[in-house]
Protein backbone atom coordinates (compact mmCIF):
# COMPACT_ATOMS: atom_id res chain seq x y z
CA UNK A 1 0.00 0.00 0.00
CA UNK A 2 2.85 2.35 -0.81
CA UNK A 3 0.87 4.70 -3.02
CA UNK A 4 -2.35 4.73 -1.01
CA UNK A 5 -3.51 8.26 -0.23
CA UNK A 6 -2.64 9.73 3.15
CA UNK A 7 -5.48 10.64 5.52
CA UNK A 8 -4.83 14.35 5.11
CA UNK A 9 -4.89 14.08 1.32
CA UNK A 10 -8.30 12.38 1.40
CA UNK A 11 -9.56 15.06 3.78
CA UNK A 12 -8.55 17.95 1.52
CA UNK A 13 -9.73 16.21 -1.67
CA UNK A 14 -13.25 15.87 -0.33
CA UNK A 15 -13.85 19.55 0.36
CA UNK A 16 -13.34 21.19 -3.04
CA UNK A 17 -11.48 19.14 -5.69
CA UNK A 18 -13.86 16.18 -5.31
CA UNK A 19 -16.85 18.02 -3.91
CA UNK A 20 -19.69 15.48 -3.78
CA UNK A 21 -22.37 17.83 -5.13
CA UNK A 22 -20.61 20.08 -7.61
CA UNK A 23 -17.98 17.68 -8.94
CA UNK A 24 -19.52 14.22 -8.60
CA UNK A 25 -23.24 15.16 -8.83
CA UNK A 26 -24.09 12.82 -5.96
CA UNK A 27 -26.80 13.20 -3.36
CA UNK A 28 -28.92 15.62 -5.34
CA UNK A 29 -32.23 14.77 -3.61
CA UNK A 30 -31.42 16.33 -0.22
CA UNK A 31 -29.42 19.06 -1.95
CA UNK A 32 -32.55 20.26 -3.71
CA UNK A 33 -35.15 19.41 -1.10
CA UNK A 34 -33.90 20.91 2.17
CA UNK A 35 -32.08 24.01 0.96
CA UNK A 36 -34.91 26.51 1.30
CA UNK A 37 -33.32 27.75 4.52
CA UNK A 38 -29.93 27.66 6.20
CA UNK A 39 -31.13 25.83 9.33
CA UNK A 40 -32.61 22.74 7.64
CA UNK A 41 -29.63 22.65 5.27
CA UNK A 42 -27.10 22.61 8.12
CA UNK A 43 -29.09 20.01 10.07
CA UNK A 44 -29.15 17.84 6.98
CA UNK A 45 -25.41 18.28 6.44
CA UNK A 46 -24.72 17.28 10.06
CA UNK A 47 -26.92 14.19 9.82
CA UNK A 48 -25.28 13.10 6.58
CA UNK A 49 -21.86 13.75 8.12
CA UNK A 50 -22.67 11.62 11.15
CA UNK A 51 -23.98 8.74 9.08
CA UNK A 52 -21.10 8.98 6.61
CA UNK A 53 -18.47 8.96 9.37
CA UNK A 54 -19.98 6.04 11.29
CA UNK A 55 -20.68 3.98 8.18
CA UNK A 56 -17.18 4.57 6.81
CA UNK A 57 -15.55 3.54 10.10
CA UNK A 58 -17.65 0.37 10.43
CA UNK A 59 -17.19 -0.65 6.79
CA UNK A 60 -13.48 0.00 7.02
CA UNK A 61 -13.23 -2.20 10.14
CA UNK A 62 -15.04 -5.12 8.51
CA UNK A 63 -13.54 -4.66 5.03
CA UNK A 64 -11.63 -7.95 5.15
CA UNK A 65 -14.78 -9.94 5.90
CA UNK A 66 -16.85 -8.52 3.01
CA UNK A 67 -17.89 -10.87 0.22
CA UNK A 68 -18.01 -9.11 -3.17
CA UNK A 69 -21.56 -10.09 -4.12
CA UNK A 70 -23.02 -9.17 -0.73
CA UNK A 71 -21.20 -5.92 -0.12
CA UNK A 72 -23.92 -3.53 -1.37
CA UNK A 73 -26.47 -5.17 0.94
CA UNK A 74 -24.08 -4.87 3.89
CA UNK A 75 -23.42 -1.21 3.05
CA UNK A 76 -27.12 -0.41 2.88
CA UNK A 77 -27.98 -2.20 6.10
CA UNK A 78 -25.11 -0.50 7.97
CA UNK A 79 -26.21 2.88 6.66
CA UNK A 80 -29.86 2.18 7.53
CA UNK A 81 -28.88 1.41 11.13
CA UNK A 82 -27.06 4.71 11.57
CA UNK A 83 -29.82 6.64 9.80
CA UNK A 84 -32.31 5.19 12.28
CA UNK A 85 -30.11 6.44 15.14
CA UNK A 86 -29.84 9.91 13.60
CA UNK A 87 -33.58 10.02 12.92
CA UNK A 88 -34.53 9.02 16.50
CA UNK A 89 -32.01 11.53 17.87
CA UNK A 90 -33.49 14.38 15.84
CA UNK A 91 -37.03 13.38 16.76
CA UNK A 92 -36.09 13.38 20.45
CA UNK A 93 -34.10 16.62 20.69
CA UNK A 94 -35.06 18.73 17.65
CA UNK A 95 -38.67 17.77 17.11
CA UNK A 96 -39.61 20.80 15.00
CA UNK A 97 -36.60 20.35 12.73
CA UNK A 98 -37.35 16.65 12.36
CA UNK A 99 -40.90 17.56 11.27
CA UNK A 100 -39.56 20.07 8.73
CA UNK A 101 -37.10 17.62 7.22
CA UNK A 102 -39.78 14.93 7.16
CA UNK A 103 -38.97 11.97 4.90
CA UNK A 104 -35.61 13.37 3.79
CA UNK A 105 -33.80 12.07 6.89
CA UNK A 106 -34.74 8.43 6.18
CA UNK A 107 -33.92 9.08 2.52
CA UNK A 108 -30.25 9.47 3.57
CA UNK A 109 -30.19 5.64 3.35
CA UNK A 110 -30.32 5.81 -0.43
CA UNK A 111 -28.08 8.87 -0.63
CA UNK A 112 -25.50 8.00 -3.26
CA UNK A 113 -22.68 9.91 -1.51
CA UNK A 114 -22.50 7.46 1.37
CA UNK A 115 -22.73 4.30 -0.72
CA UNK A 116 -20.15 5.75 -3.11
CA UNK A 117 -17.69 6.57 -0.30
CA UNK A 118 -18.15 3.12 1.27
CA UNK A 119 -17.51 1.49 -2.09
CA UNK A 120 -14.63 3.68 -3.28
CA UNK A 121 -12.78 4.41 -0.06
CA UNK A 122 -13.86 2.66 3.12
CA UNK A 123 -13.87 -0.86 1.74
CA UNK A 124 -10.25 -0.47 0.59
CA UNK A 125 -8.53 1.80 3.14
CA UNK A 126 -7.70 1.75 6.82
CA UNK A 127 -9.82 3.28 9.55
CA UNK A 128 -7.97 6.59 9.83
CA UNK A 129 -8.00 7.24 6.09
CA UNK A 130 -11.67 6.26 5.84
CA UNK A 131 -12.64 8.52 8.74
CA UNK A 132 -10.77 11.54 7.39
CA UNK A 133 -12.23 10.90 3.96
CA UNK A 134 -15.71 10.87 5.50
CA UNK A 135 -15.08 14.15 7.34
CA UNK A 136 -13.74 15.78 4.17
CA UNK A 137 -16.67 14.65 2.07
CA UNK A 138 -19.13 15.70 4.77
CA UNK A 139 -17.56 19.17 4.91
CA UNK A 140 -17.75 19.41 1.13
CA UNK A 141 -21.39 18.39 1.20
CA UNK A 142 -22.12 20.92 3.96
CA UNK A 143 -20.37 23.63 1.97
CA UNK A 144 -22.42 22.85 -1.13
CA UNK A 145 -25.69 22.71 0.80
CA UNK A 146 -25.04 25.96 2.62
CA UNK A 147 -24.01 27.79 -0.56
CA UNK A 148 -27.28 26.83 -2.24
CA UNK A 149 -29.33 27.49 0.89
CA UNK A 150 -27.75 30.92 1.36
CA UNK A 151 -28.62 31.99 -2.18
CA UNK A 152 -32.16 30.68 -1.93
CA UNK A 153 -32.92 32.06 1.52
CA UNK A 154 -31.45 35.51 0.85
CA UNK A 155 -33.18 35.96 -2.51
CA UNK A 156 -36.39 34.24 -1.47
CA UNK A 157 -37.05 35.85 1.89
CA UNK A 158 -34.38 38.54 2.29
CA UNK A 159 -33.18 36.76 5.42
CA UNK A 160 -30.28 34.57 6.52
CA UNK A 161 -30.78 32.25 9.53
CA UNK A 162 -34.07 34.14 10.03
CA UNK A 163 -32.26 37.49 10.41
CA UNK A 164 -33.04 40.18 7.85
CA UNK A 165 -29.99 40.97 5.68
CA UNK A 166 -31.57 42.75 2.72
CA UNK A 167 -33.48 46.05 3.07
CA UNK A 168 -37.20 45.85 3.73
CA UNK A 169 -37.87 47.22 0.25
CA UNK A 170 -36.54 43.96 -1.24
CA UNK A 171 -39.38 42.26 -3.13
CA UNK A 172 -39.05 38.63 -1.96
CA UNK A 173 -38.48 36.32 -4.89
CA UNK A 174 -41.00 33.77 -3.72
CA UNK A 175 -40.07 31.32 -6.46
CA UNK A 176 -36.63 30.81 -4.92
CA UNK A 177 -37.97 29.03 -1.82
CA UNK A 178 -40.43 26.95 -3.85
CA UNK A 179 -39.34 23.75 -5.66
CA UNK A 180 -38.44 25.40 -9.03
CA UNK A 181 -36.01 27.76 -7.28
CA UNK A 182 -34.00 24.77 -6.09
CA UNK A 183 -33.47 23.44 -9.61
CA UNK A 184 -32.60 26.83 -11.04
CA UNK A 185 -30.22 27.79 -8.23
CA UNK A 186 -28.34 24.49 -8.35
CA UNK A 187 -28.17 24.65 -12.16
CA UNK A 188 -26.72 28.16 -12.15
CA UNK A 189 -24.25 27.46 -9.32
CA UNK A 190 -23.14 24.25 -11.05
CA UNK A 191 -22.58 26.24 -14.24
CA UNK A 192 -20.50 28.80 -12.31
CA UNK A 193 -18.35 26.10 -10.69
CA UNK A 194 -17.78 24.47 -14.09
CA UNK A 195 -16.89 27.87 -15.55
CA UNK A 196 -14.29 28.51 -12.85
CA UNK A 197 -12.87 25.04 -13.48
CA UNK A 198 -12.59 25.72 -17.22
CA UNK A 199 -10.91 29.10 -16.66
CA UNK A 200 -8.40 27.50 -14.27
CA UNK A 201 -7.61 24.73 -16.73
CA UNK A 202 -7.05 27.29 -19.49
CA UNK A 203 -4.73 29.36 -17.31
CA UNK A 204 -2.62 26.36 -16.34
CA UNK A 205 -2.44 25.27 -20.00
CA UNK A 206 -0.87 28.55 -21.06
CA UNK B 1 -68.17 6.99 -3.86
CA UNK B 2 -66.17 8.58 -1.07
CA UNK B 3 -63.54 5.87 -1.43
CA UNK B 4 -63.29 6.20 -5.21
CA UNK B 5 -62.99 9.94 -4.92
CA UNK B 6 -60.24 9.48 -2.38
CA UNK B 7 -58.36 7.16 -4.71
CA UNK B 8 -58.83 9.61 -7.60
CA UNK B 9 -57.46 12.49 -5.55
CA UNK B 10 -54.51 10.48 -4.24
CA UNK B 11 -53.63 9.39 -7.79
CA UNK B 12 -53.94 12.86 -9.24
CA UNK B 13 -51.89 14.38 -6.44
CA UNK B 14 -49.13 11.79 -6.76
CA UNK B 15 -48.91 11.94 -10.55
CA UNK B 16 -49.27 15.64 -11.30
CA UNK B 17 -49.78 18.07 -8.44
CA UNK B 18 -47.04 16.86 -6.11
CA UNK B 19 -44.99 15.14 -8.78
CA UNK B 20 -42.31 12.94 -7.21
CA UNK B 21 -39.48 14.42 -9.24
CA UNK B 22 -40.49 18.03 -9.66
CA UNK B 23 -42.07 18.64 -6.25
CA UNK B 24 -40.46 16.21 -3.80
CA UNK B 25 -37.10 15.94 -5.63
CA UNK B 26 -36.89 12.17 -5.29
CA UNK B 27 -35.37 10.20 -8.16
CA UNK B 28 -33.28 13.12 -9.37
CA UNK B 29 -30.27 10.93 -10.15
CA UNK B 30 -31.93 9.01 -13.03
CA UNK B 31 -33.70 12.23 -14.00
CA UNK B 32 -30.31 13.82 -14.67
CA UNK B 33 -28.46 10.65 -15.68
CA UNK B 34 -30.75 8.50 -17.83
CA UNK B 35 -32.82 11.16 -19.58
CA UNK B 36 -30.82 11.33 -22.83
CA UNK B 37 -33.06 9.24 -25.12
CA UNK B 38 -36.85 9.01 -25.02
CA UNK B 39 -36.91 5.19 -25.28
CA UNK B 40 -34.44 4.78 -22.44
CA UNK B 41 -36.33 7.25 -20.29
CA UNK B 42 -39.60 5.44 -20.95
CA UNK B 43 -38.01 2.07 -20.10
CA UNK B 44 -36.65 3.49 -16.87
CA UNK B 45 -40.04 4.99 -16.03
CA UNK B 46 -41.82 1.66 -16.62
CA UNK B 47 -39.29 -0.21 -14.49
CA UNK B 48 -39.69 2.29 -11.64
CA UNK B 49 -43.50 2.15 -11.83
CA UNK B 50 -43.40 -1.63 -11.77
CA UNK B 51 -41.02 -1.91 -8.82
CA UNK B 52 -42.61 0.92 -6.86
CA UNK B 53 -46.03 -0.80 -6.97
CA UNK B 54 -44.56 -4.08 -5.74
CA UNK B 55 -42.56 -2.29 -3.04
CA UNK B 56 -45.73 -0.51 -1.91
CA UNK B 57 -47.57 -3.82 -1.67
CA UNK B 58 -44.76 -5.37 0.39
CA UNK B 59 -44.14 -2.38 2.64
CA UNK B 60 -47.85 -1.84 3.33
CA UNK B 61 -48.23 -5.51 4.26
CA UNK B 62 -45.16 -5.53 6.50
CA UNK B 63 -46.16 -2.30 8.20
CA UNK B 64 -49.71 -3.42 8.95
CA UNK B 65 -48.95 -7.05 9.73
CA UNK B 66 -45.68 -6.78 11.64
CA UNK B 67 -44.44 -3.33 12.54
CA UNK B 68 -47.26 -1.29 14.09
CA UNK B 69 -48.27 -1.85 17.72
CA UNK B 70 -50.85 -4.61 17.97
CA UNK B 71 -50.06 -5.99 14.53
CA UNK B 72 -51.15 -9.62 14.12
CA UNK B 73 -47.80 -11.27 13.43
CA UNK B 74 -45.66 -9.50 16.00
CA UNK B 75 -48.19 -9.86 18.81
CA UNK B 76 -48.72 -13.52 17.94
CA UNK B 77 -45.00 -14.28 18.16
CA UNK B 78 -44.52 -12.18 21.27
CA UNK B 79 -47.47 -13.97 22.83
CA UNK B 80 -45.25 -16.97 23.44
CA UNK B 81 -42.91 -15.01 25.71
CA UNK B 82 -44.98 -12.19 27.17
CA UNK B 83 -48.36 -11.71 28.78
CA UNK B 84 -51.07 -10.85 26.28
CA UNK B 85 -51.36 -7.16 27.10
CA UNK B 86 -47.64 -6.54 26.78
CA UNK B 87 -47.55 -8.49 23.52
CA UNK B 88 -50.20 -6.24 21.97
CA UNK B 89 -48.07 -3.17 22.68
CA UNK B 90 -44.93 -4.27 20.88
CA UNK B 91 -43.88 -1.44 18.58
CA UNK B 92 -41.37 -2.33 15.89
CA UNK B 93 -41.68 0.86 13.83
CA UNK B 94 -38.13 1.83 14.82
CA UNK B 95 -36.95 -0.98 12.57
CA UNK B 96 -38.95 0.27 9.61
CA UNK B 97 -36.08 1.82 7.62
CA UNK B 98 -33.94 -1.29 7.80
CA UNK B 99 -36.88 -3.51 6.92
CA UNK B 100 -37.95 -1.34 3.98
CA UNK B 101 -34.55 -1.10 2.39
CA UNK B 102 -34.12 -4.84 2.76
CA UNK B 103 -37.57 -5.48 1.27
CA UNK B 104 -36.85 -3.18 -1.67
CA UNK B 105 -33.46 -4.71 -2.41
CA UNK B 106 -34.76 -8.26 -2.30
CA UNK B 107 -37.92 -7.52 -4.26
CA UNK B 108 -35.84 -5.91 -7.00
CA UNK B 109 -33.75 -9.09 -7.16
CA UNK B 110 -36.87 -11.26 -7.34
CA UNK B 111 -38.53 -9.12 -9.98
CA UNK B 112 -35.39 -9.23 -12.07
CA UNK B 113 -35.15 -13.03 -11.95
CA UNK B 114 -38.87 -13.50 -12.58
CA UNK B 115 -39.00 -11.11 -15.51
CA UNK B 116 -35.88 -12.59 -17.05
CA UNK B 117 -37.32 -16.12 -16.90
CA UNK B 118 -40.93 -15.55 -17.93
CA UNK B 119 -40.98 -12.29 -19.92
CA UNK B 120 -37.74 -12.11 -21.94
CA UNK B 121 -39.23 -9.41 -24.18
CA UNK B 122 -39.99 -7.19 -21.22
CA UNK B 123 -36.57 -7.92 -19.76
CA UNK B 124 -34.96 -6.76 -22.97
CA UNK B 125 -36.76 -3.43 -22.80
CA UNK B 126 -36.19 -2.47 -19.17
CA UNK B 127 -34.18 -5.20 -17.50
CA UNK B 128 -30.94 -3.27 -17.52
CA UNK B 129 -32.44 -0.57 -15.31
CA UNK B 130 -33.64 -2.94 -12.59
CA UNK B 131 -30.43 -3.17 -10.51
CA UNK B 132 -30.09 0.62 -10.59
CA UNK B 133 -33.51 1.02 -9.05
CA UNK B 134 -32.55 -0.32 -5.62
CA UNK B 135 -30.93 2.97 -4.77
CA UNK B 136 -33.65 5.09 -6.36
CA UNK B 137 -35.03 7.35 -3.66
CA UNK B 138 -38.52 7.37 -5.22
CA UNK B 139 -39.17 3.79 -4.10
CA UNK B 140 -38.14 4.35 -0.50
CA UNK B 141 -40.00 7.66 -0.50
CA UNK B 142 -43.25 5.94 -1.51
CA UNK B 143 -42.78 3.35 1.25
CA UNK B 144 -42.16 6.10 3.82
CA UNK B 145 -45.20 8.11 2.71
CA UNK B 146 -47.36 5.02 3.03
CA UNK B 147 -45.89 4.33 6.46
CA UNK B 148 -46.60 7.85 7.64
CA UNK B 149 -50.23 7.40 6.58
CA UNK B 150 -50.52 4.07 8.37
CA UNK B 151 -48.74 4.85 11.64
CA UNK B 152 -48.79 8.61 11.91
CA UNK B 153 -52.58 9.07 12.02
CA UNK B 154 -54.41 10.04 15.20
CA UNK B 155 -57.63 8.26 14.32
CA UNK B 156 -57.17 4.56 13.39
CA UNK B 157 -60.02 4.87 10.86
CA UNK B 158 -57.91 7.31 8.81
CA UNK B 159 -55.14 4.77 8.27
CA UNK B 160 -54.62 3.94 4.62
CA UNK B 161 -55.73 0.61 3.24
CA UNK B 162 -53.95 -1.35 0.53
CA UNK B 163 -55.88 0.27 -2.32
CA UNK B 164 -54.80 3.78 -1.36
CA UNK B 165 -51.21 2.65 -0.85
CA UNK B 166 -51.01 1.05 -4.30
CA UNK B 167 -52.72 4.05 -5.91
CA UNK B 168 -50.15 6.40 -4.42
CA UNK B 169 -47.22 4.25 -5.48
CA UNK B 170 -48.43 3.40 -8.99
CA UNK B 171 -49.37 6.96 -9.89
CA UNK B 172 -46.22 8.25 -8.25
CA UNK B 173 -44.38 6.03 -10.72
CA UNK B 174 -46.55 7.33 -13.56
CA UNK B 175 -45.67 10.88 -12.53
CA UNK B 176 -41.99 9.96 -12.54
CA UNK B 177 -42.38 8.52 -16.05
CA UNK B 178 -44.17 11.65 -17.27
CA UNK B 179 -41.46 13.92 -15.90
CA UNK B 180 -38.51 11.89 -17.19
CA UNK B 181 -40.04 11.39 -20.67
CA UNK B 182 -40.78 15.12 -21.06
CA UNK B 183 -37.24 15.85 -19.93
CA UNK B 184 -35.66 13.41 -22.38
CA UNK B 185 -37.73 14.83 -25.23
CA UNK B 186 -36.42 18.29 -24.41
CA UNK B 187 -32.86 16.99 -24.11
CA UNK B 188 -32.98 15.34 -27.53
CA UNK B 189 -33.80 18.73 -29.03
CA UNK B 190 -31.20 20.37 -26.81
CA UNK B 191 -28.38 18.48 -28.50
CA UNK B 192 -28.87 20.77 -31.51
CA UNK B 193 -28.77 23.92 -29.38
CA UNK B 194 -25.72 26.04 -28.77
CA UNK B 195 -25.24 25.95 -25.00
CA UNK B 196 -22.37 27.79 -23.29
CA UNK B 197 -19.65 25.32 -22.40
CA UNK B 198 -19.89 25.41 -18.57
CA UNK B 199 -23.64 24.77 -18.67
CA UNK B 200 -23.54 21.70 -20.88
CA UNK B 201 -24.77 18.47 -19.32
CA UNK B 202 -26.17 18.52 -15.79
CA UNK B 203 -26.39 22.30 -15.30
CA UNK B 204 -28.75 22.96 -18.21
CA UNK B 205 -30.79 19.85 -17.29
CA UNK B 206 -31.37 21.23 -13.81
CA UNK B 207 -32.36 24.66 -15.10
CA UNK B 208 -34.85 23.07 -17.51
CA UNK B 209 -36.08 20.95 -14.62
CA UNK B 210 -36.78 24.20 -12.78
CA UNK B 211 -38.82 25.53 -15.68
CA UNK B 212 -40.74 22.24 -15.83
CA UNK B 213 -41.39 22.51 -12.10
CA UNK B 214 -42.85 25.98 -12.65
CA UNK B 215 -45.14 24.46 -15.29
CA UNK B 216 -46.23 21.70 -12.90
CA UNK B 217 -46.99 24.30 -10.23
CA UNK B 218 -49.93 25.18 -12.45
CA UNK B 219 -51.66 22.04 -11.19
CA UNK B 220 -51.76 23.39 -7.63
CA UNK B 221 -55.32 23.54 -6.35
CA UNK B 222 -56.79 21.11 -8.89
CA UNK B 223 -57.33 18.58 -6.09
CA UNK B 224 -59.28 20.89 -3.82
CA UNK B 225 -61.31 22.07 -6.83
CA UNK B 226 -62.31 18.50 -7.69
CA UNK B 227 -63.05 17.75 -4.07
CA UNK B 228 -65.28 20.78 -3.70
CA UNK B 229 -67.09 19.94 -6.92
CA UNK B 230 -67.72 16.26 -6.22
CA UNK B 231 -68.02 15.94 -2.47
CA UNK B 232 -71.17 16.81 -0.54
CA UNK B 233 -70.49 20.03 1.39
CA UNK B 234 -70.81 18.45 4.85
CA UNK B 235 -67.90 16.10 4.39
CA UNK B 236 -65.50 18.70 3.08
CA UNK B 237 -63.13 18.58 6.03
CA UNK B 238 -62.27 14.91 5.40
CA UNK B 239 -59.02 14.71 3.52
CA UNK B 240 -56.39 12.07 3.07
CA UNK B 241 -54.35 13.66 0.33
CA UNK B 242 -50.61 13.13 0.64
CA UNK B 243 -49.47 15.73 3.12
CA UNK B 244 -51.19 18.88 1.77
CA UNK B 245 -48.70 21.31 3.24
CA UNK B 246 -46.23 19.05 4.95
CA UNK B 247 -42.54 18.40 4.43
CA UNK B 248 -40.83 21.19 2.55
CA UNK B 249 -43.80 23.44 2.89
CA UNK B 250 -43.86 23.34 6.68
CA UNK B 251 -41.04 25.87 6.63
CA UNK B 252 -42.68 29.10 7.81
CA UNK B 253 -41.11 31.18 5.05
CA UNK B 254 -42.68 28.92 2.44
CA UNK B 255 -46.02 29.28 4.12
CA UNK B 256 -45.72 33.02 3.74
CA UNK B 257 -44.73 32.49 0.12
CA UNK B 258 -47.78 30.36 -0.60
CA UNK B 259 -49.93 32.93 1.11
CA UNK B 260 -48.58 35.61 -1.22
CA UNK B 261 -49.11 33.37 -4.23
CA UNK B 262 -52.72 32.72 -3.32
CA UNK B 263 -53.31 36.46 -3.09
CA UNK B 264 -51.69 37.06 -6.45
CA UNK B 265 -53.80 34.44 -8.14
CA UNK B 266 -57.08 35.74 -6.74
CA UNK B 267 -58.82 38.02 -9.26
Amino acid sequence: MADSPTPFERFVQGILPENPVYRQLLGLCPTLAVTNGMKPALTMACSVGFVLLCANIVISLIRNLLKPHLRIVIFTLTIATFVTIADRFLAAYFFQMSKTLGPYIPLIIVNCIIICRCEVCASKQGVVTAASDAIGQALGFGLALSSIAAVREILGTGMLFGIRVLPDAWPDWVIMVLPPGAFITLGLLLGCVNWIGILKARRSAK
Amino acid sequence: MMYLLDILLISLTAALINNFVLYYFVGICPFVGVSRKVEMAFGMGCAVTFVISIAALISWSITTMVLIPGAPVSSFIAGFFLPEQAAAKIDLTVLSYIVYIFAIASSVQFVEMYVRKYFPMLYGSFGVFLPLITTNCAILFACLTIMSHVTGVDNPADAWDLGRAIALAFFGGVGFTIAIVIMSGIREELELADIPEPFQGAAITLIIGGILAIAFMGFTGVDSGIRDALMPPVEKQVSTIISPQADILSNPSTFAALDILSHVRRP
